[in-house]
C-alpha cells in the first residue's frame, strides 16, 4: 500500500514537471503574442508599416501613441548580418565536418571534438569582447571604415564564429550516419575519396546538413549582445558591408529598460521580440519538414 | 572508347582528390589554430593590464561579480534541475506515444530555440514589472532556468533511455514498483551522465548575459559584513540586484564606466570567464570519459 | 585446354595486426570462368576476395605479403593504384547497397566519376548495363525512381549493373545471394552464368549447392589456408584432402 502511494506520488510529480514545460512555453508565447501585437491593436499601426518602413520614432508615453514604428532598419540589419554569417560559416563548417568524419576521424574525436565543444561554451559577451578588441579595430584599419570599424562585416564574422560549431556538429553527425555500405560501394567502383564524399556521402547527408545550417541561423538571429557590441547601433541602412547599422536583438537589448511599460515604444520592442519568436518557430518547422520529407524518401524499402 | 582521354580524366579526378584533401586539412587546422590563438589572446590580454585589485571585492574589482555569477547559477540550478530531471523521467519512463508527449516535445524544442534576449524580455515583464520588484538575482536565476530547462530535460531522458532494459526488468522483477526502480536503480545508474548535463548547463549559465540585462540588473553593491538577509547589500540576499561577470563585461565595454581603466578590468573579467568555461567543459568531458571507461570495463 | 589466367596469386600472407588471416595462399583464377570460394565462416575466403581489388586497403592494420598478378603482368599491390584496379576488378557486396539515388544515377555513377558527361553516352551505358544484368525490362519505365524502392533481388541486380557499367574484366561477388530469397537467388545465379561469357567471376559463397550449380572451379578455405583447389566437379566428387571431404559431406563447419 505504501509502495502504491509512492508510485502514485512519484508519477504525479514527474507528470507535473512535464506539463510545466508545456505551460511555460504557452505562457511565454501568449505574453509575446499579446504584448507584441499591442503595436497593431492598441496603437493601430499596420504590420506593413512595422515591417517595411524605416521611420522609427515611437512615443514613449503610455497610452498616447501617434509615433512611428517602422522597424525595417533593424530587420534588414538582422537579415544582413545573419546572411553574411551563414555565407561565411556554412561552407567552412561543412569542410570542417567532412574533415573530422571522413578525412581524419582520429584527430576529429581526440582533438577537434573537444575544441568544438570549447568554441560552443565561450559566452556570447566574450565573443562580443573579441569583436570589440580585435575585429572592430581590424575593420577600421584594413578598410579605413569611416565609422571606426563598427560594421555589418564585424557582426557577420562574430556571428559566423558563434554558429560555426553548431553547424559543424550537426553536419558531422549527419555524415557519420551515412551507411558505410555506400562508401564501400563507391570505392568498389573505383572512385577517389573525394568523389565518394562529393557524389555519395554529401547528397545522402544533405538533410542533416541543412538542419545544421538552419539551427545555426536560429542561433544567429537570436544572438543579442555579441552583435550589439560590434554593430555600431546606428539607425540607418548600411551603405556597404563596412558601415554600421542596427538589428532587432541589439535594439531590444539597448532600449528595453528605458521605455515605459505599456507605451508605444515598449510595445514596438515587444513586436520585435515577437518577430524573433516567429522566426525561430519558422526555423523549427523547417527542420521538421526536412526530416519528415527525408524519412519518406529513404523509407521506401 | 578513347582511352587516352579516359586516362586524362581519371588523372584529373585523382588530382582533385589530392587538392581537396589539402584544402580540408588547411581548414581543419585553421580552426584549431584560431581557437588556440583566441584563447591565448584572451588570457594574455587579461594578464597584461592585470592588477591584483581587479580581483578584489570592491567597486574596482570583479570579486562581487564573480560571486554573483556563482550564486545566480546555483539558484537557477536549484530551480531547473529538479524540474528538468522530473520532466526527463516523465518522458523516458511514463509518457505514452500520444499527443500530450508530442506537445511536450514541441515545447522543449521551442524553449531551446528561444533567443535569450526574448527570455530576458519575458523575465523583465513577469519577474520585475509584474511583481513590482527591483532588478534581482532571483529573477535572473528564473530567466536562466528557462534557458537551461530544455537541455537538462533532454539529457535526463537520453541518459535513462540509454540504460539497458535489463536494469528496469531486473528491479521490477524483484517486486519493486516502477517508481522504486527509477529512484533506486535507474537514476543512480545514469547519474554521471545527468551530472555532465547539469555541468554543461551551469557553464552556459555563467556566460549568459542577454537574459539578465533587465532581470538581474547591471549593478551590484555589496557589504561583506552585512549578513541581514533582507538588506539590499547583503551578499546572500537573493532579492537584490546582482550584476554577473558576463554582464560586467558588457557594461564596461559598452555603457562606459566610472573607471578610467574599464577596458583592463573587462579584459581580466573575460579571461576569468574563459577559464571558468574551459574548466567546466573539460570537467564535463572528463566525467563523460570516466563513464565510458567504467562502462567498457577498461 | 587453353585457358588464360586472369589473376594469379602467389604465396599470399595477410595479417590483421598480429593475427594471420591468410597463410601462403596460391591460386589461379581462370579467365571467363566462375571460381567459387567456399569454407566455414571466418576461414578467410571473404578476406581473400577483398585482396583481389584491394578493398582491404580501407581497413586498418592490414599487412600483405606475397604477390597478386593481374593478366600475368600487373602486380596488384605495386604496379597499379587502387582506384584504377577497382575499375578493372569490380565488386558486388553481400548486402545490396544501392546509393540513395535514382536507378539511372546509380548505374551512371561509375561512368560519371570517370568523366563521362554526354547524356547520350550515359543513356547507352545505363541501358546496356541493365540489360546485361537482366533487369532492363523490369526497370526501364522507372529509371528516375529511387533505387531504395526496389526489392532486395532487384537491388542486387542493380548493384551488379552498376558494377558492369564501369566495364571491369573481373567481377568479385561476396556472398551476393545471402540476403536474398530463393527466387531472387536463382535469378542471380542464372545471371552469373550469362556474365561469364564476358567476365571473369570470383564468388564467395556459404552455400555449397550454389558452388556446384554455377562454378567451374572451387577453392576450399579453412582457418586461413587454402586447403584444396580444383575443377568444381572433381573437388566435390573426389576431394583429395580429408578436410575438404569432411566439410563437403557436412561433418563440420
Amino acid at each position: 500500500m505504501k509502495n502504491f502511494r509512492k508510485e502514485y506520488a512519484g508519477r504525479s510529480i514527474v507528470t507535473i514537471c512535464g506539463l510545466f514545460l508545456i505551460a511555460l512555453t504557452v505562457i511565454i508565447a501568449v505574453f509575446l503574442i499579446i504584448r507584441g501585437s499591442g503595436t497593431f491593436t492598441q496603437y493601430h499601426h499596420s504590420i506593413a508599416e512595422f515591417l517595411f518602413s524605416s521611420e522609427w520614432a515611437p512615443n514613449d508615453a503610455v497610452g498616447e501613441g501617434g509615433g512611428k514604428v517602422g522597424a525595417a532598419v533593424y530587420i534588414v540589419g538582422s537579415l544582413l548580418t545573419c546572411g553574411l554569417a551563414i555565407a561565411i560559416a556554412a561552407p567552412l563548417a561543412l569542410a570542417e565536418a567532412i574533415f573530422i568524419t571522413e578525412i581524419s576521424p582520429k584527430l576529429g574525436s581526440s582533438l577537434f571534438q573537444p575544441a568544438i565543444e570549447i568554441f560552443t561554451g565561450i559566452p556570447s559577451v566574450v565573443y562580443g569582447w573579441i569583436g570589440l578588441s580585435l575585429l572592430v579595430p581590424f575593420v577600421r584599419d584594413a578598410f579605413h571604415a569611416a565609422k571606426g570599424g563598427y560594421s555589418v562585416l564585424a557582426a557577420g564574422i562574430i556571428l559566423a564564429l558563434m554558429i560555426f560549431p553548431t553547424i559543424t556538429t550537426v553536419a558531422a553527425d549527419a555524415i557519420r550516419s551515412v551507411p558505410d555500405s555506400y562508401r564501400k560501394a563507391s570505392y568498389g567502383l573505383g572512385s577517389t575519396r573525394w568523389q565518394m564524399i562529393w557524389h555519395v556521402v554529401l547528397p545522402a547527408a544533405l538533410p542533416g546538413i541543412f538542419t545544421g545550417i538552419i539551427l545555426g541561423l536560429t542561433r544567429a538571429f537570436g544572438e543579442a549582445l555579441a552583435v550589439a557590441m560590434v554593430i555600431g547601433k546606428t539607425r540607418a541602412f548600411p551603405a556597404n558591408i563596412i558601415s554600421p547599422t542596427n538589428n532587432l536583438t541589439a535594439a531590444i537589448a539597448a532600449d528595453m529598460g528605458n521605455t515605459s511599460n505599456g507605451g508605444e515604444y515598449n510595445m514596438a520592442l515587444w513586436s520585435m521580440g515577437l518577430l524573433l519568436f516567429i522566426i525561430s518557430m519558422i526555423c523549427i518547422v523547417a527542420i521538421h519538414v526536412i526530416s519528415v520529407r527525408n524519412r519518406k524518401k529513404t523509407g521506401g524499402h | 572508347m578513347n582511352s587516352e582521354q579516359f586516362q586524362k580524366k581519371i588523372q584529373a579526378a585523382k588530382k582533385t582528390d589530392k587538392v581537396v584533401t589539402t584544402i580540408l586539412y588547411v581548414i581543419g587546422g585553421f580552426f584549431l589554430v584560431l581557437l588556440i590563438v583566441l584563447a591565448a589572446y584572451i588570457l594574455i590580454k587579461g594578464a597584461m593590464g592585470f592588477k591584483p585589485s581587479y580581483l578584489s571585492f570592491t567597486s574596482e574589482g570583479i570579486g562581487n561579480q564573480f560571486f554573483n555569477t556563482l550564486y545566480l547559477v546555483v539558484l537557477s540550478l536549484i530551480i531547473s534541475v529538479p524540474i528538468g530531471i522530473g520532466a526527463g523521467i516523465y518522458l523516458a519512463e511514463y509518457a505514452g506515444d500520444n499527443k500530450l508527449t508530442a506537445v511536450i516535445r514541441i515545447s522543449i524544442e521551442s524553449l531551446s530555440s528561444l533567443p535569450s534576449i526574448v527570455v530576458g524580455l519575458f523575465g523583465y515583464l513577469v519577474f520585475i514589472l509584474m511583481t513590482g520588484m527591483d532588478w534581482n538575482l532571483f529573477a535572473g536565476a528564473l530567466a536562466v532556468s528557462i534557458l537551461s530547462l530544455p537541455s537538462i530535460t533532454t539529457t535526463t531522458e537520453d541518459a535513462l533511455r540509454s540504460l539497458p532494459k535489463s536494469y528496469k526488468q531486473g528491479s521490477m522483477g524483484l517486486g519493486a514498483s516502477h517508481w522504486k526502480a527509477i529512484t533506486s536503480v535507474l537514476l543512480p545508474a545514469c547519474f554521471p551522465r545527468i551530472i555532465t548535463g547539469v555541468i554543461l548547463a551551469a557553464g552556459r549559465g555563467f556566460g549568459e548575459a542577454a537574459a539578465l540585462l533587465y532581470t538581474a540588473g547591471q549593478s551590484t553593491v555589496l557589504n561583506w559584513h552585512n549578513w541581514n538577509l533582507t538588506s539590499p547589500t547583503c551578499p546572500l540576499n537573493p532579492f537584490r540586484s546582482g550584476e554577473t561577470l558576463a554582464l560586467h563585461i558588457w557594461v564596461l565595454r559598452t555603457e562606459g564606466s566610472l573607471h578610467a581603466n574599464s577596458t583592463d578590468i573587462a579584459n581580466v573579467a573575460a579571461a576569468v570567464l574563459i577559464i571558468l568555461t574551459l574548466v567546466f567543459s573539460l570537467g564535463a568531458r572528463q566525467i563523460t570519459r570516466n563513464i565510458t571507461k567504467k562502462a567498457t570495463g577498461e | 585446354m587453353s585457358e588464360n589466367i586472369k589473376i594469379s596469386v602467389k604465396d599470399l600472407d595477410l595479417y590483421y595486426g598480429s593475427f594471420q588471416a591468410l597463410k601462403k595462399v596460391n591460386l589461379e583464377v581462370a579467365e571467363h570462368k566462375i571460381t567459387a570460394l567456399i569454407g566455414p565462416s571466418g576461414c578467410g575466403k571473404s578476406t581473400f576476395l577483398k585482396t583481389q581489388n584491394r578493398m582491404n586497403d580501407l581497413e586498418k592494420g592490414v599487412k600483405i605479403e606475397g604477390q597478386l598478378l593481374l593478366d600475368n603482368k600487373i602486380d596488384i599491390y605495386k604496379d597499379i593504384d587502387a582506384m584504377d584496379l577497382r575499375k578493372r576488378v569490380g565488386m558486388v557486396f553481400q548486402q545490396p547497397n544501392p546509393f540513395p539515388k535514382s536507378i539511372y544515377d546509380n548505374v551512371a555513377y561509375g561512368p560519371r566519376i570517370n568523366g563521362i558527361k554526354s547524356k547520350a553516352k550515359l543513356d547507352e551505358i545505363v541501358e546496356r548495363s541493365l540489360k546485361q544484368a537482366a533487369i532492363w525490362d523490369e526497370l526501364k519505365d522507372r529509371l528516375t525512381k529511387s533505387a531504395l524502392g526496389l526489392s532486395g533481388g532487384q537491388q542486387q541486380r542493380l548493384c551488379i549493373a552498376r558494377t558492369l557499367a564501369v566495364e571491369p574484366d573481373v567481377l568479385l561477388m561476396d556472398e551476393p545471394t545471402s540476403a536474398l530469397d530463393p527466387i531472387s537467388t536463382s535469378s542471380i545465379e542464372d545471371l552469373a552464368q550469362e556474365l561469364k561469357e564476358n567476365y571473369t567471376i570470383v564468388i564467395v559463397t556459404h552455400n555449397m549447392q550454389q558452388a556446384v550449380r554455377i562454378s567451374d572451379y572451387t577453392a576450399f578455405f579453412l582457418l586461413g589456408e587454402m586447403v584444396e583447389f580444383g575443377k568444381t566437379e572433381d573437388l566435390f566428387a573426389a576431394p583429395k584432402d580429408p578436410r575438404t571431404e569432411r566439410y563437403i559431406t557436412g561433418r563440420f563447419g
